[in-house]
């Protein structure tokens, strides 16, 4: 099994700040794996690392030879004097037939939107069809950064739905990012925290068996969301002494 | 009937508009008005440069406006934001062409026709010039064109999907120094913003995509030129910014549509 994408040691700077260090991720084929994390903590920046959108300040990122990401933006301005098709959007960069085009979009669960403008689409319709177009390259891995961003929870909860049959067919890896430290999928393989560094890791499973946290599962979202709560009172033993500076979930 | 100075400044005119149209489309798209209006302000510090130093003034021209834009874009990030930054440079770099001009006195005289434009003493050198210009745009524009509506949309996007969005800046950042050094004798440093923008912007109500509403821009452009050319030679008015004027009704002509259908 080939891992899709590695980071070694990586070090992220924005600005001259530094704002994520020594992350070690690897990513393989078909997993699941959500990013939690405060505002500030470094998810986009890792995000931005890994689609090869910001150099590493120190270390490296690995992308298998041919990788093909499906990346997923937190949100898109399209600035209303241009107009565009949802099927002209589909078809950039490159020219995809129309028969791709309705496919994708029924992936994505939104398959009457080809004609309408983008800038005319409800926030979950412009998600979905964010989706369409990662969809498209037939991607290895798909990448969203905080993709539910705008939407209302029962919005979020389809999304994630459409995101786990989307998963299911195609068989891709799926990474996501949330800025909510509540909210991450049921079906993750891992969760990573982060906050400046992963600050810490797990299935949601194991997190999940823990009666306080079982209690918080299931809150009539059928199960596409779970509610995964930690401490940061844990101890990294005696080489770590960062303090964390954000409050676990309430 | 049409005097040949009058067929040159035609020429001249229909050569700017198709070129300034559709890179006005990604000027307006991307929020760049005012990055094209401080790149071509500085084409009179160029014109100053050009005439001190004996070169010709389109060379001078197309180097400094290259110069300025890629400053504005090292400054700005993606050419949008940075409003203050933008708006110091846009006009420091005229005081600063306006004072370097006023050094030769030989030109202070032709000042204002780097200004307003000087339609009607078009040459055919001039011609030829502003239509190799115009057409370096055009195949600029229409070699890159999904790869700059892709990096236009979202650079990150652009850049998992394998475009490289700082090399579409660069793409853009050379079409507006082409077309502000082509278009300078024809419309000026002052109004060269406004044949950007104003068929650009009198086109989006007639457009459901982006190809149509830069074929639209450029009709526009054209009939505003031709137009404006006309108006000006019944009125006996200045050339430029009659052609401006005239694209600026067209723009009140398409918004009104737009209204009235609702």
């Amino acid at each position: 099994m080939t891992t899709l994408i590695d980071t070694r040691d990586l070090t992220l700077a924005y600005h001259g700040r530094t704002v994520l260090r020594d992350v070690n991720l690897s990513l393989a084929p078909g997993e699941i794996v959500t990013i939690v994390g405060p505002n500030g903590s470094g998810k986009s920046s890792l995000i931005r690392a890994l689609i090869g959108a910001l150099p590493p300040a120190q270390g490296h990122v690995t992308r298998k030879r041919g990788l093909k990401i499906g990346y997923v933006p937190q949100s898109l301005a399209i600035d209303p004097t241009l107009p565009l098709t949802v099927a002209r959007f589909l078809n950039l960069p490159r020219r995809i037939g129309a028969g791709r085009v309705a496919e994708a979009l029924r992936q994505a669960g939104v398959p009457d939107l080809a004609q309408h403008q983008m800038t005319a689409l409800s926030g979950g319709q412009f998600q979905r069809v964010l989706l369409a177009r990662a969809l498209l390259s037939e991607p290895d891995i798909l990448i969203l950064d905080e993709a539910t961003q705008g939407l209302d929870q029962p919005g979020a909860a389809q999304f994630y739905r459409q995101i786990e049959a989307v998963r299911r067919q195609k068989g891709c890896a799926v990474l996501m990012v949330s800025h909510d430290l509540h909210v991450v999928m049921a079906a993750s393989d891992r969760v990573l925290c982060l906050n400046g560094h992963i600050c810490c890791e797990g299935t949601p499973e194991i997190v999940a068996s823990a009666p306080e946290y079982r209690a918080l599962f299931g809150t009539g979202t059928q199960g596409a969301l779970a509610l995964y709560r930690h401490e940061h009172t844990h101890s990294h033993g005696p080489d770590c002494d960062h303090d964390h500076g954000h409050e676990a979930a309430e | 009937m049409l005097d040949d100075f009058l067929v040159r400044a035609a020429l001249a005119g229909l050569g700017v508009a198709i070129a300034a149209a559709p890179l006005g489309c990604f000027v307006v798209w991307r929020r760049m008005a005012y990055f094209g209006d401080a790149t071509s302000h500085a084409a009179i510090l160029g014109v100053a440069l050009a005439l001190a130093l004996d070169l010709p003034v389109f060379g001078g021209v197309l180097v400094i406006a290259l110069v300025m834009a890629l400053l504005l874009t090292a400054l700005t990030g993606r050419g949008m934001g940075g409003d203050a930054a933008l708006g110091v440079l846009a006009h420091t770099a005229l005081a600063l062409g306006l004072v370097a001009v006023s050094f030769l006195p030989s030109v202070r005289v032709d000042l204002l026709s780097y200004l307003v434009g000087d339609i009607l003493a078009v040459s055919g050198t001039d011609l030829v010039v502003i239509w190799t210009g115009a057409l370096a745009v055009l195949m600029l524009l229409s070699w890159r064109w999904s790869a700059l509506l892709s990096a236009t949309l979202s650079p990150d996007m652009a850049r998992a999907a394998g475009v490289d969005p700082q090399r579409e800046q660069f793409i853009l950042t050379l079409a507006l120094a082409i077309t502000v050094a082509v278009a300078i004798k024809v419309v000026g440093a002052l109004l060269i913003a406004a044949l950007l923008i104003i068929p650009a912007a009198a086109a989006r109500p007639l457009s459901r995509g982006p190809e149509t509403m830069a074929a639209a821009a450029m009709a526009i452009g054209a009939a505003a030129a031709l137009g404006g050319l006309l108006v000006s030679f019944a009125l006996d008015t200045p050339t430029g910014p009659t052609i401006v004027s005239v694209a600026a009704a067209i723009f009140a002509l398409t918004r009104s549509l737009q209204a009235a259908r609702g």
